[in-house]
């Protein structure tokens, strides 16, 4: 620790902080555009600018100087920093004339206006007119992908986006060509930006140069209504923020949560946005004469009614899809306990984990975090960058850092970091789990991590294939076996026990012809056999509507509260941002109207009625933002079992594509087509 | 400075001679493992030597990969250094200095040699001999002013030797390197000057000698003036 004075004021900080931080420690704030927490130090925007006494005697730049670079007084003083003398704030205001040099005065048509840190900080440091009278620069804007569009005159070259895809993103995007007062900001050739993470650098952007194109135009920050929410585009449950105008999403942003997705989010999550328009499902349906015709809600559970009384409870079942939140899943297990029928799956992908092994063996358990304390790290069957981008971002992170080798069995893909590749199949992981090869690595590291994907599990010998990672991932303490999921509703299931029970058939037996009555919450990513009659509840009209015989209408995750447990166990909260539109309603409304209709009333009349029965049956889940460990210990009851030989599939192919919302998206149609596009150019 | 970006028409690809590859490896392996990225320089140098002094998309593209760079990485660069052209050059290729002490000795008059003979900057004139392009200063100040034709300069330039210096080049005839007046390195100039052997500079009549100098010329011009009354 070192004494500083800052403002007059003495404290003692870390030697390696820079003036910035110790700035921050002492309650000053400092204005900057180039700096960021997350990104290394540029230092070129010159806006932190501080007096220091003890240094060289010039405005220094405060995010580059640390504080172990300034000397104490002659008498051995705490060397003085001085964020506000004049000195300090008419070098700022000289940093931010020249910024506003070839800055356009276009706020109000700038759709960044209102929330830009220029506009913000030059009405702190700015003057009310310019001294320049020579020509502004203009620069060429650039295509750089169908999600950021680009207003170039506007850059102030912070490079912030540069840094970003290059350390983070890890794609190297983005880049500064020529120099001086040419210097532009581009992608290679004006390319699309590669990214799963590209949306980020809107946030990123502190002027309006970058800004996110599907919501060009749209709406003011001042309008919005912000709802607190939850993401289910993949698994990590990234905490985001809906925001809302009227009925409308306008769009959605990350919030910072350091435990799960610190302050990014893939730009499925951002721009899934207009799916939610489009496709909907507003009020219930009934296939008549072989076609869906619109009914009312009476008569819609009427048919039902009819087909569930005149079948045998062992002919029933229930499938829950992966964007459902935890009350549904209850209410639905409820009504289908309350039916006599044992088939119900939670897991429409076929993966073979179960809850009876215990909670270690179907969550993250070292947890997200937790990546950064790993020291090799084993990829099995997942691809991390398409099945959940910021946690990848998160190893990427790790493998910076240095001295990590990371080891991927299955498909051969580029994750943004270097990987040893192993093998395709089992036979590799059981030769790793014999300690040859990289089981050497693995034997020596003190923190394995084993990231097993749902592409290893959902085979027929996914539980041998747990069973065998477990065995590597566990070391004393540590637990690294880590299931990566790709379904946002899965960890939930699991914990409720949305599983076949005595007797019951799993999600394949039932969509094959098993039952005669199946319920459908929202899964769409299974193929439904003919026969059986299908109900099915969700959002959008996608194949699993297309196969339905019964259309509930339910509400999609902006429009319910609802629990959702991600892939390391974390129970998460999501606010209600919108409403259903037409006559669909929050699923587990429509589930306990179904269930007065079929005469099987849910002991529940409101959310909190639900909430209470769940939080009764299943405690934890009352427990916000927290993780209920699992047991490493229950891990050794986990069977081995034969391996197949052939080789691990990536649960997904698609990342833009993967649940019904993504699919009625046109933004993530494009990014989709370019992805594949991509693709194709580089197998030519 | 101006925008620069890469040539409109590219050649579909680029490979660097077995010379130049073998060259480069030794180059890369300079420097540590993870650090190769610090050879870009000499590559795109040596490519653009190799490729009539321009600097090709598949050039920077087959650099890129063969440092592990991406793209952008090595086009920043390129862009960055007004030494890589990005676009085609003339046989010759001009580099005019313009900085202030070529500019105060007659830079522009060679300008606008370049001008009528050759045509815009950036342009290669129609026989494919020349292009020339005005660069910042290129540290040859006292024989301004000059130019550089491709590796060597041409100082002390007069429209007249200037023009003369072109057409030797472009009808192929030798030419002389260096000053165009004669002198070595950047001695004074014959007759003009001094050189420390000189016996005035030992004998005193030096002393003053420059206040004389303005005395004299205050006084005819003082003179000039009654004259004129």
């Amino acid at each position: 620790m070192t004494k500083i004075n800052i403002d007059g004021k003495e404290l003692d900080v870390p030697a390696e902080f820079t003036l910035l931080q110790a700035c921050e420690e002492a309650g000053a704030e400092i204005p900057r555009f180039c700096f960021h927490e997350r990104l290394s130090i540029a230092g070129n925007c010159r806006m932190c600018l501080v007096e220091v006494k003890g240094g060289p005697p010039k405005p220094t730049a405060s995010c580059a100087m640390a504080v172990r670079d300034l000397r104490p007084g002659p008498n051995g003083e705490a060397p003085v920093v001085l964020t506000n003398s004049p000195m300090a704030r008419k070098a700022r205001a000289g940093v931010m004339e020249f910024l506003l040099i070839n800055h356009p005065l276009d706020c109000p048509i700038c759709d960044q206006g209102g929330e830009c840190d220029l506009q913000d900080q030059a009405m702190a440091y700015g003057v009310d007119s310019s001294r320049y009278a020579e020509n502004k620069r203009a620069v060429e804007d650039k295509y750089i992908g169908p999600l950021v569009k680009t207003s170039m005159n506007r850059c102030i070259h912070c490079t912030r986006c540069v840094r970003f895809t290059a350390e983070v993103a890890g794609t190297g995007d983005m880049g500064a060509i020529g120099r001086g007062e040419d210097m532009e900001i581009t992608t290679y050739l004006e390319a699309a930006m590669t990214s799963e993470l590209q949306g980020n650098v809107t946030d990123l952007c502190p002027v309006g140069a970058l800004l996110p194109k599907p919501q060009s135009f749209r709406s003011r920050p001042w309008e919005l209504t912000k709802t607190q929410s939850i993401d289910v585009m993949d698994a990590l449950g990234s905490n985001i923020r809906i925001d809302t105008r009227g009925r409308e999403v306008i769009r959605i942003l990350p919030r910072n949560n350091d435990a799960v997705n610190e302050e990014w989010i893939s730009d499925k999550t951002r721009q899934i946005v207009d799916g939610l328009k489009t496709q909907r499902l507003d009020r219930p349906y009934v296939r008549k004469n072989g076609r869906l015709t619109a009914v009312s809600w009476n008569e819609a559970f009427a048919a039902i009614a009819a087909k569930v009384k005149t079948t045998a409870p062992a002919k029933i079942g229930a499938i829950a899809g992966d964007l459902e939140s935890v009350e549904e899943m209850f209410a639905l297990k409820a009504l289908m306990s309350s039916l006599g029928s044992a088939s119900i799956d939670c897991r429409q992908d076929g993966s073979k984990l179960d809850p009876k092994a215990g909670r270690a063996s179907y969550i993250f358990n070292p947890t997200i975090a937790g990546i950064e304390n790993a020291d090799a790290v084993l990829i099995v069957g997942s691809n991390p960058r398409k099945e959940a981008p910021v946690l990848n971002a998160r190893i990427r992170k790790r493998w910076l850092r240095g001295d990590l080798a990371v080891g991927v069995i299955g498909q051969q893909v580029d994750l943004t970091y270097a990987i040893q590749y192993l093998g395709a199949g089992a036979d590799t992981l059981s030769d790793v789990a014999a300690g040859k090869g990289f089981g050497e690595i693995l034997a020596k590291a003190a923190r394995p991590l084993v990231i097993v994907g749902q592409g290893a599990l959902s085979r027929t010998d996914g539980a041998a294939i747990l069973a065998l990672a477990a065995k590597l991932a566990v070391k004393g303490d540590w637990n690294g076996l880590a299931i990566l999921h790709t379904a946002a509703s899965r960890v939930g299931g699991l914990d409720l026990g949305f599983v076949p029970g005595e007797g019951g058939l799993d999600a394949a037996a039932m969509a094959k012809g098993g039952v005669d009555v199946l319920f459908n919450l929202g899964a769409d990513e299974i193929d439904i056999a003919a026969g059986a009659f299908v109900i099915y509840q969700g959002s959008h009209g996608d194949r699993g509507a297309h196969r339905a015989d019964v259309i509930l209408p339910g509400a999609a995750y902006t429009e319910k509260s609802g629990t959702y447990v991600n892939t390391e166990g974390r129970v998460q909260m999501a606010d209600r941002a919108s409403f259903p539109p037409g006559d669909a309603r929050e699923d587990w409304a429509v589930l306990r109207a179904l269930s007065d209709a079929i005469g099987k009333r849910l002991p529940f009349d409101s959310l909190a009625a639900l909430r209470a029965a769940l939080y009764a049956a299943h405690p934890h889940f009352a427990h916000l933002d927290a993780i209920e460990p699992g047991d490493a210990a229950s891990l050794a009851s986990l069977s081995a079992g034969a391996l197949d030989k052939s080789p691990f599939v990536n649960a997904i192919d698609d990342f833009y594509l993967t649940n019904p919302i993504a699919r009625a998206s046109a933004v993530m149609a494009e990014c989709s087509a370019l992805a594949k596009g991509r693709l194709r150019q580089a197998a030519e | 400075m101006t925008v620069r970006r890469l040539a409109e028409k590219q050649p579909p690809s680029f490979e660097f001679t077995p010379e130049n590859q073998t060259w480069a490896e030794k180059e890369i392996a300079k420097y540590p493992p993870g650090r190769q990225a610090s050879a870009v320089i000499p590559l795109l140098w040596r490519a653009q030597a190799q490729n009539d002094y321009w600097v090709t998309k598949p050039a920077i593209e087959t650099i890129a990969g063969m440092l592990d760079m991406p793209f952008i990485r090595v086009l920043e660069i390129a862009t960055f250094y007004s030494m890589f052209n990005l676009e085609p050059v003339g046989k010759h290729f001009i580099q005019l200095c313009g900085t202030t002490p070529c500019a105060l000795r007659g830079a522009e008059d060679i300008k606008k040699v370049c001008a009528t003979r050759i045509g815009e900057q950036r342009h290669v004139s129609v026989d494919g001999k020349f292009s020339w392009l005005e660069v910042e200063c290129l540290g040859a100040c006292s024989n301004a002013p000059m130019v550089q034709i491709n590796d060597d300069y041409y100082e002390d330039l007069t429209p007249e030797n200037f023009n003369k210096l072109l057409d030797d080049l472009a009808a192929g005839r030798p030419v002389q390197k260096g000053s165009q007046v004669g002198r070595i390195s950047s001695e004074p100039e014959p007759r003009k000057g001094t050189t420390l052997e000189d016996a005035s500079l030992y004998d005193g009549s030096v002393v003053g000698s420059w206040r004389k100098r303005f005395d004299e010329s205050i006084a005819a011009a003082a003179s000039a003036a009654a004259e004129k009354k």
